[in-house]
């Protein structure tokens, strides 16, 4: 035990010696904490919206107040023809367009039908189509005032978000985060640590010792196991700190089911670092069978049901999925096992079923 | 310079001759382009949704109608009691619960107005922000059309009649919008990580201390090391497009020339980043670990997942100084909307600054003696 | 510092942090001199090497290499010499050829020349066989006969060997004394170090370093009589006997 004991040490002056390796681990969490709070958002707001008046009059000019009263609006050109409407779309300046056919007032009055044009900049799809819809929203609400001098037919929507009152977008990252920030600390450098004592040939020296192979892998992996706890940890206080991201279910099962999830990684870290012994090829391998999968199939980003049939199969056996699920239960819904046993069984079995694995691939390539 | 076409030469041979560096650089963005595309959308489509229906009119039966056959949504159960739908939302199953109160109908014809409620499980993340847009345009649309139905004489009503377009990505093809953007990712992170790499990994070898040694200038044994991961960069864009093309069939509208001419002045920057990055480390894997950082933070804030118009606007302030978000944009500008010169002149003259500061920078980092 | 010293030293110095790796040498070599850098592991060596060739600014004190300053020309110097370093750092994914090909561009060589010497270099060295192979496939000795050429394929005015035999067969260190005795004649300076004592008796002039400083410089003979010793190793270990270093064991030769 004393020599589990010296090796621990040895792991940990290792880390904490690499400084750089160091400060990647401890302001990764943080930074991405703080991007995804104010980056990552799909909201459609502030649009950039470009006018075509060719004959301005008191209708067209009600019209366009009311865009800019909506709140959602921000006009940005006013153009007589709609030919420089290219230039200003190509260049980014304007996310949508309202153009109106001229005479605009006088058509109207005499009971002539008329015409808005509107366009969405469609590159990205959400955002053309929901920009579109708002447009004529704000046209249809105008049409009908106009028409009855009443408003119209109405419905009307109360929105509620489910678990998420305050409808802060940063409260629904941080369970994925935690997966993402697991990954690289559980998987990705337990690999390359482990691969480095092979490529240096220090893994010889360590075998030579009378420390059994267990203990080696033991000693090589808790401190990672550690560091990631920590790491978890980190991120939950700051989120909540600095967010104010809720925690309304157990923090006890939240920590179990990290745990699990940490053991996983880990797992997957070891198994990747016996089937190569070039630090590169671990990173590699590292990054595309478990970090990759983690931010885009376990619903992090990017939701699930929008991905192709062959994608949302690969996502069941992608173990961020079912961390996430659980991570986000715990935290937003406040539920427990009773919604999560299904989820945590699976994860259980995932840990186990790696652990063996890793561990019998391990003492493969040792005893070779 | 001479020594530069000698140094850049076996340079070449290197990279030719390793087969884990030819994968990377070849092989593996293909895969990543392939399963990224598919997976990186956010494609409002299959919404689970639950309705809790307490009117059963024809009204309520016709707002129901309309989200199912939206496309978007799916209306995968309808419960009797919000007991259950509370339930589905709880066990994740439901994205959007709608409930329609018992006298909808009724509050239609009397006050032409009525309220109904839709629950949105945030759980599903950035996701339910679209999904509540999307619901609520299903829902304006509809009270329109019914008014239009219902409304007055049609004689005495003016009518402005909308249309609507969408530019440039009619069929709201998601993967065009991601495409390009994915593949400036891939370049970047190539191009930066294997700068990067390469020259830790001569400082590893102790390679390096040898050309230190000579008299070749830091200007000339930057030249060599850049060129060959610059070609290197440009083929892969082409690889990457020709990908995009023959698979996804992205629109390819403007100057293909204008885009591999944008590419050369960004992969400059690119480059120069990673030459900045071995300067700070001494290992492969601190190369590795700082490159995956930094890109992380760049990628991230590039406009590449999310539009920079949903940001922050400090974060949108913070970003122009993001090489990666103008080459983004150059991108989507050129290939999607056809931009020409004029338009993405802006960007480009950022990045080309960018890689001027960069390179000098990177340049005066380098030292051939150690202080 | 007349004009015929290839390699001057005054009070040279280097610290990392609190410890003193090089501490105030001094010395002057000789155009056309073969001198021995000798020293026990750790005595200063490799770091003392590292300044003269520009690779590492020294703390201070004063050096010039070819006559020129090495903290004002370090640059300069470096068309002037030649290095060999300890650890093997030229390419393994090259071929022997072009490891030298790529070397002889470097210090701007005409193609000709470059395929002359090429040429005749693999030739004294006996690895014309050995050509268009893979540097990462040939064994240790001929790695080092590589170095050795790539070192002195310019023709430098000083060149510094550091460590060239280790681990290297005895008719292949034969070869490499041949080479640098054929070198000195030309005129070219050669600074080599080594711990195999018995090469120190092939120098023209040596100095043996201890923890940093020159603790003996002179010919072989003069050494030995001075320490009363029978052969370098003697003079090696009466040093170290009369300087032991702090908290160690005796050196060893």
């Amino acid at each position: 035990m004393k020599a589990l004991g010296g090796l621990l040490r040895k792991e940990v002056y290792h880390i904490l010696r690499d400084r750089r390796t160091l400060v990647v681990i401890i302001a990764m969490p943080v930074l991405q904490v703080v991007i995804f709070g104010y980056a990552i958002r799909t909201d459609v707001d502030r649009v950039r919206l470009a006018i075509v008046d060719p004959t301005p009059d008191p209708v067209t000019l009600a019209i366009r107040s009311r865009f800019d009263a909506a709140g959602v609006f921000r006009t940005v050109a006013v153009l007589p023809r709609p030919e420089s409407l290219d230039s200003l779309f190509e260049r980014g300046d304007a996310q949508g367009a309202v153009a109106f056919d001229p005479a605009f007032a006088e058509k109207l009055g005499r009971g002539l039908p008329v015409r808005i044009l509107i366009i969405g900049d469609a590159t990205e799809p959400n955002t053309g189509g929901i920009v579109q819809a708002y447009a004529a929203a704000v046209v249809q609400a105008y049409a009908n005032e106009l028409g009855t001098h009443t408003a119209g037919i109405r419905i009307v929507p109360t929105i509620r978000t489910r678990f998420n009152p305050t409808r802060e977008s940063s409260n629904l990252f941080v369970p994925g985060l935690m997966a993402f920030v697991l990954t690289i600390i559980s998987s990705l450098m337990t690999a390359i640590s482990l691969t480095r004592e092979k490529e240096t040939g220090t893994m010889e020296a360590l075998l030579a010792s009378p420390l059994r192979p267990w203990q080696i892998i033991v000693g090589k992996v808790t401190p990672y196991l550690v560091v990631g706890f920590a790491s978890v940890v980190g991120v939950i206080v700051e989120a909540r700190l600095v967010f104010h991201v809720p925690l309304r279910g157990s923090v006890t099962l939240l920590l179990f089911e990290g745990l699990l999830f940490i053991l996983v990684s880990l797992s997957l870290g070891i198994l990747i670092s016996a089937r190569t012994s070039s630090q590169r090829v671990a990173m590699m391998g590292a990054l595309i069978g478990t970090l990759l999968p983690t931010m885009l199939l376990s619903g992090f980003i990017f939701p699930l049901e929008s991905m192709p049939v062959v994608l949302r199969a690969i996502s069941y056996i992608v173990p961020a999925r079912w961390f996430v699920l659980v991570a986000r239960g715990v935290m937003l819904k406040g539920i427990g096992l009773a919604y999560l046993w299904s989820a945590t069984l699976i994860l259980l079995a995932m840990a186990s079923a790696l652990l063996v694995a890793s561990t019998k691939s391990f003492h493969e390539r040792l005893e070779t | 310079m001479r020594r530069v076409w000698f140094l850049a030469r076996a340079e070449v041979l290197h990279v030719v001759r390793d087969r884990a560096t030819l994968a990377q650089v070849l092989v593996v963005p293909v895969v990543q382009l392939l399963v990224l595309s598919n997976a990186a959308t956010f494609r409002i489509v299959n919404t689970p949704t639950y309705v809790v229906d307490f009117d059963r009119s024809t009204a309520s039966r016709g707002l129901i109608t309309r989200f199912q056959a939206s496309g978007r949504f799916d209306v995968t159960g309808a419960a009797a009691s919000p007991d259950q739908a509370n339930d589905s939302l709880l066990r994740g199953e439901a994205t959007m619960v709608l409930t329609i109160p018992r006298d909808f109908e009724r509050s239609l014809v009397r006050t032409g107005s009525a309220p109904i409620e839709i629950a949105l499980n945030a759980e599903k993340g950035s996701a339910a922000g679209i999904v509540q847009a999307y619901a609520s345009n299903i829902v304006a649309a509809y009270a329109s059309e019914l008014a239009a139905r219902t409304g007055p004489v049609a004689g005495a009503a003016p009518r402005i009649e909308v249309r609507a377009r969408n530019w440039y990505n009619p069929t709201l093809n998601y993967k065009h919008y991601m495409v390009p953007g994915i593949l400036v990712a891939l370049v970047t992170l190539i191009g930066t990580l294997l700068t990067a790499q390469n020259i830790a990994r001569e400082k590893e070898l102790g390679t390096l201390e040898q050309l230190n040694v000579t008299p070749i200038t830091r200007g000339q044994f930057i030249a060599a090391k850049l060129l060959p991961f610059w070609v290197l960069g440009i083929v892969n864009l082409a690889v990457g497009l020709a990908v995009g093309w023959l698979v996804f069939g992205v629109p390819m509208r403007g100057s293909l020339l204008l885009l591999f001419a944008a590419a050369a002045v960004y992969l400059v920057v690119a480059l120069a980043i990673g030459l900045w990055i071995s300067t700070l480390v001494e290992t492969q894997q601190q190369a590795m670990f700082v490159t995956f950082f930094i890109m992380n933070v760049y990628l991230l804030m590039s406009g590449l997942f999310t539009p920079i118009d949903s940001m922050a606007p400090w974060v949108q302030v913070v970003s122009q100084l993001n090489p990666v978000r103008h080459f983004v944009t150059i991108a989507r500008g050129v290939l999607i909307k056809g931009a020409g010169l004029r338009e993405i002149a802006r960007p480009l003259i950022t990045l080309a600054v960018y890689g001027a500061i960069m390179l000098t920078l990177a340049i005066r980092q380098y030292t051939k003696r150690i202080a | 510092m007349t004009a015929t010293n290839a390699i001057v030293a005054r009070d040279l110095t280097r610290t990392f942090g609190r410890f003193t790796a090089v501490d105030h040498i001094t010395f002057e070599i000789a155009a056309g001199e073969v001198f021995g850098f000798l020293g026990a592991n750790g005595a200063g060596k490799t770091t003392a090497i590292r300044m003269l060739t520009g690779l590492l600014a020294p703390t201070s004190g004063q050096a010039s290499v070819a006559g020129h300053d090495v903290y004002r020309e370090a640059e300069r110097i470096k068309r002037d010499i030649g290095y060999m370093s300890q650890r093997f750092s030229l390419y393994e994914d090259l071929t022997v050829v072009e490891n030298i090909r790529l070397y002889g561009g470097i210090y701007d060589l005409t193609d000709r020349d470059i395929a002359e010497r090429t040429a005749l270099m693999l030739e004294r060295l006996g690895l014309g066989h050995a050509a268009d192979q893979f540097v990462r496939a040939i064994p240790l000795g001929w790695r080092q006969k590589l170095a050795f050429s790539v070192a002195l394929l310019h023709e430098p005015k000083v060149v510094f060997l550091d460590e060239p035999t280790s681990g290297v067969d005895p008719i292949t260190r034969r070869q490499f004394w041949e080479l640098i005795y054929e070198a000195a004649a030309r005129g070219t300076t050669v600074l080599v170090t080594t711990h195999y004592l018995d090469e120190a008796e092939y120098c023209d002039r040596i100095s043996i370093m201890v923890d940093g400083r020159i603790a003996a410089i002179g010919t072989p003979a003069e050494l030995k009589h001075t320490f009363g010793a029978a052969s370098i190793d003697d003079v090696f270990v009466r040093l170290a006997r009369a300087h032991p270093p702090e908290g160690k064991s005796e050196a060893r030769p």
